[in-house]
């Protein structure tokens, strides 16, 4: 007696528990406890729909541009030194080739590199009292810090855009070394969405190229020191894209790296919707100069080499404030406003892998799983009780404590809800009742051999047992290596799974003795239902 | 109510020969299917993308073919899927493979264009070559782990010689290592692992954990044949329902090797045979009504849970059918022609 009312404490603590954990999900807001209404089930982006992306960060680009801005300093800072007979070249996208020609000068670019530029690798190719010829790049320790630290920077930079977007309880996390993971549930505008965070954003400004004519650039001979580059727009009636070509100096005068603020505003003519941006104090002086020195001509707004628009500078501008405009619709300025003030990528970002689906697909699936759960389960109960009349719905009982046990795991747990979690709950209940037929059998079994019904159960339970534990701990060796290995909605279904097969086991021994006992022991049946 | 009368007696040992040329010859089969006929790979292995559509009218199969090469979609593969009376579509290509991101974009105004009715894409997936590879990784790391636990776990378990078992770990970690060391791919290591275990099991003469893992391989080959037959496309949840079925095939053989060793203590004068024999009859009714109540939810699955979980459902179905096949005909026949063997010498 003791011993039973013991096991029943165990029973009803668990099926407590279960119900508990099962509350916030279901009922959400009820239990008003904090702690507890955070462990809700969380349903997979396959179920509420949504967007997964994994990016890829370029950092073969950054160290490049990295590169490229050495080249550039050392080209600036040898003007200053005034080192002559001078060549930088670039013979692969990671390596600068300097020749130094005159033994002054030499020695000039010699101390420069000593004292600037330390942190550079440097290979001799010749090194005679008049000619020095070095290959110039940077060590891989320091390259893989510039790595690094793009790929740092992209996420945070992914997460601000992600942020002002608006979207609930994004997962944005980096993935191995290169890549970054974004989850976005529920989302609907995905094309937005995918534009808003894979653009790069990198806003330059530019002064046009009016010493060469564009046609001629066109046909071939592109000045040194300048570029071609587009304007490229869309009439909303007709969708005809045009290409306007300008010619461009190469060097950008100032970045988006200087802007403070970007904001949607409304012109007061047209009322067009066009992006304000402000610079902070040093971009604010560089800009007046910029417009100082070459008031008259024309100064273009790139953006991801693109050109916006090309407006003749007026008069030096003071204040640190511009506009971009571009014929926007108002959600393209507000996406542009969004990504300028979260600040550009470090690099290109490349989509590897998409999985979006659609809220209506989401919704289809959790009624067809939810369908087939309860379609699957009524037919299992049905056969158990024909089967196994009391018994059998002993048995079904069990089962639909092991579902709940399952979705109280889930939440206690914080997992996600998949569509193949849905098929691994389906599944457990199939299985499940495995148990209870391995029990059953061997009862009805012990019962033909004449053994009394208290004596049967015993031998069924006690022989059933470790059968059981063992069989099941196949399913779960099984479901422990899906979820170390599987990706998000396998984990799903390893988790229901294994969390299943645990629950049914308890069930199955713990429960089911517990009930029989009490039949035989307390209530005196002398027949068994099964 | 009973479906298997008690005290049965079916002679499933007797017909073992039969069983095993046909169990050999369904595995070699899937064997010569899976290596010359090449299984079809989706898009979370091969890369590409999957386009799932829906259009708010009536559209023949053959003007969504239409419309994608007038829109410069060469190659896709069309496919009704859902209600036949809805107008949904599962598009297949390569075209966006290069150049993610520009699904959305581009391919609903145009094939508006091109059938003038209005599209909603219901779900996109694309995958690049370089996660293909990756997941093609992942899910074979998945399938030598498995097979690794597996052949560790039950070469201790039958006859509780865990020190036996120790040894198989030592000399399959080992061995395999060796491999992995010398550059081999992931698919040789499988090739190896599964070798080795069922020479070390040969060797040391674990009949029984023999009998299982023939059993479990049995099951998966020919399910893995079944799908290749049926060109159905091998992805994520189809492997995961691969372990699922190795998992489930050992289930049943633990449950009727339990009660071979249970007989044995008890009729220890008859022959193996028969008390082999005896024991698949004892437990056929439990086999027979587990693999039913599981069939039913699988059943279910396959046939309400709708088009994503479908090929996952598929493949359990195929290995429930497989392995309650297995359980009875092949890894209890395995013990007793390995004992037979082992007395003729």
């Amino acid at each position: 007696m003791k011993r039973l009312s013991l096991r029943l404490a165990i029973v009803a603590a668990v099926l407590a528990a279960a119900v508990v954990f099962c509350v916030p999900t279901f009922f959400p807001g009820l239990t008003r406890l904090e702690w507890l209404e955070r462990k809700r089930i969380s349903l997979g982006l396959d179920l509420q729909g949504g967007m997964h992306l994994v990016l890829e960060v370029d950092t073969a680009k950054v160290v490049e541009n990295a590169i490229g801005r050495i080249q550039q300093e050392l080209r600036e800072a040898a003007r200053r030194k005034q080192i002559a007979n001078l060549r930088l070249d670039r013979p692969s996208p990671f390596k600068i080739e300097a020749q130094v020609q005159g033994s002054e000068n030499v020695a000039r670019f010699k101390e420069l590199l000593e004292k600037d530029f330390r942190d550079l690798r440097i290979q001799r190719l010749a090194e005679e009292p008049e000619r020095h010829h070095f290959i110039l790049d940077l060590p891989e320790a320091e390259a893989e810090q510039i790595r690094k630290l793009a790929v740092d920077q992209a996420l945070e930079t992914i997460r601000n855009r992600v942020d002002q977007f608006g979207v609930a309880e994004p997962d944005i996390r980096r993935q191995g070394e290169r890549r970054i993971l974004v989850q976005l549930p529920g989302i609907r505008d995905t094309q937005r969405a995918k534009e808003l965070i894979g653009r790069t954003a990198l806003l330059e400004f530019k002064l046009v190229d009016e010493t060469h004519d564009v046609q001629a650039a066109l046909q071939g001979t592109v000045p040194p020191g300048s570029e071609i580059l587009y304007k490229v727009e869309e009439d909303p009636a007709t969708r005809r894209v045009t290409r306007t070509p300008f010619l461009l100096k190469k060097t950008a005068l100032l970045t988006g790296a200087s802007l403070t603020d970007a904001r949607v505003q409304l012109d007061s003519q047209y009322g067009e919707p066009y992006v304000a941006i402000e610079f902070d104090r040093k971009g604010a002086r560089t800009f007046e100069r910029i417009t100082e020195e070459n008031t008259g001509k024309r100064l273009a707004i790139v953006l991801d080499n693109k050109v916006y628009s090309a407006p003749v500078i007026q008069e030096k501008i003071s204040g640190g404030k511009a506009r971009i405009t571009g014929r926007f619709t108002l959600d393209e300025a507000r996406d542009l406003a969004i990504v300028l003030r979260a600040g550009a990528l470090p690099a290109p970002v490349t989509v590897l892998e998409e999985r979006t689906v659609g809220p209506s697909l989401g919704a289809d699936s959790i009624r067809a799983g939810i369908l087939s759960i309860g379609i699957g389960s009524l037919l299992v109960f049905a056969f158990m009780i024909l089967y196994y009349k009391w018994a059998g719905v002993l048995a079904n009982l069990e089962v639909l404590l092991d579902v709940v046990i399952v979705c109280a795991g889930l939440a206690a747990f914080g997992a996600t809800l998949t569509l193949p979690g849905l098929a691994g709950i389906l599944l457990t209940i199939g299985m499940a009742v495995d148990n209870n037929v391995l029990i059953y059998e061997r009862i009805r079994e012990e019962l033909r051999n004449g053994k009394t019904p208290r004596g049967a159960v015993d031998a069924g339970f006690d022989r059933a047992t470790t059968t059981i534990l063992d069989a099941n701990l196949t399913t779960l060796i099984t479901a422990l290596v899906l979820f170390q290995f599987g990706t998000g909605p396998i984990r799903g279904f390893a988790v229901t799974l294994s969390i299943g097969v645990v629950a049914s086991m308890f069930t199955a021994i713990v429960v089911s003795r517990l009930v029989f006992t009490y039949f035989l022991d307390v209530r005196r049946v002398r027949r068994i239902s099964i | 109510m009973e479906l298997i009368k008690p005290g049965i007696n079916l002679d499933f040992i007797g017909k073992r020969r039969i069983a095993f040329c046909l169990s050999a010859a369904l595995v070699l089969l899937s064997l010569a299917v899976f290596l010359f006929k090449g299984p079809k790979y989706g898009v979370d292995f091969a890369g590409g993308s999957v386009i799932q559509v829906r259009f708010s009218g009536p559209l023949d199969i053959v003007k969504v073919r239409d419309a994608l090469r007038a829109i410069g979609i060469e190659g896709a593969t069309v496919q009704s899927v859902g209600d036949p009376r809805e107008s949904e579509y599962l598009i297949r290509t390569e075209a966006f493979t290069g150049k993610p991101g520009s699904t959305d974009t581009e391919l609903p105004p145009r094939l508006q264009e091109a059938t003038g009715l209005s599209v909603e894409i219901r779900r996109v997936e694309t995958v690049g070559p370089q996660v293909g590879t990756d997941l093609r990784e992942k899910a074979l790391l998945a399938i030598f782990f498995a097979l690794i636990f597996i052949a560790i776990y039950i070469s201790g378990r039958f006859e509780f010689k865990w020190a036996q078992s120790a040894l198989v770990a030592v000399v399959l970690g080992g061995g395999v290592y060796a491999v992995y060391s010398f550059g081999f791919s992931l698919v040789v290591l499988i090739w190896v692992a599964l070798v080795g275990t069922l020479v070390l099991f040969w060797v040391l003469g674990l009949k029984y954990a023999l009998g299982a893992i023939v059993a479990l391989i049995h099951d998966v080959t020919i399910t893995i044949g079944v799908f290749t037959v049926l060109e159905k496309e091998f992805t994520l949840p189809v492997v995961a329902a691969l372990l699922t079925i190795i998992g489930y095939s050992l289930n049943d053989t633990i449950v009727v090797f339990d009660r071979i060793r249970e007989n044995l203590k008890k009729l220890s004068r008859s022959p193996l045979a028969v008390v082999i024999n005896r024991s698949v009859n004892e437990t056929l009714s439990r086999t027979i009504i587990t693999a039913g109540t599981t069939l039913l939810v699988v059943v279910a699955l396959f046939f309400l849970g709708g088009e994503i979980i479908h090929d996952f459902a598929f493949a359990l179905l195929v290995g429930i059918l497989v392995g309650t096949y297995s359980s009875i005909y092949v890894a209890s026949p395995i013990v007793l022609s390995w004992e037979e063997r082992a007395r003729a010498k």
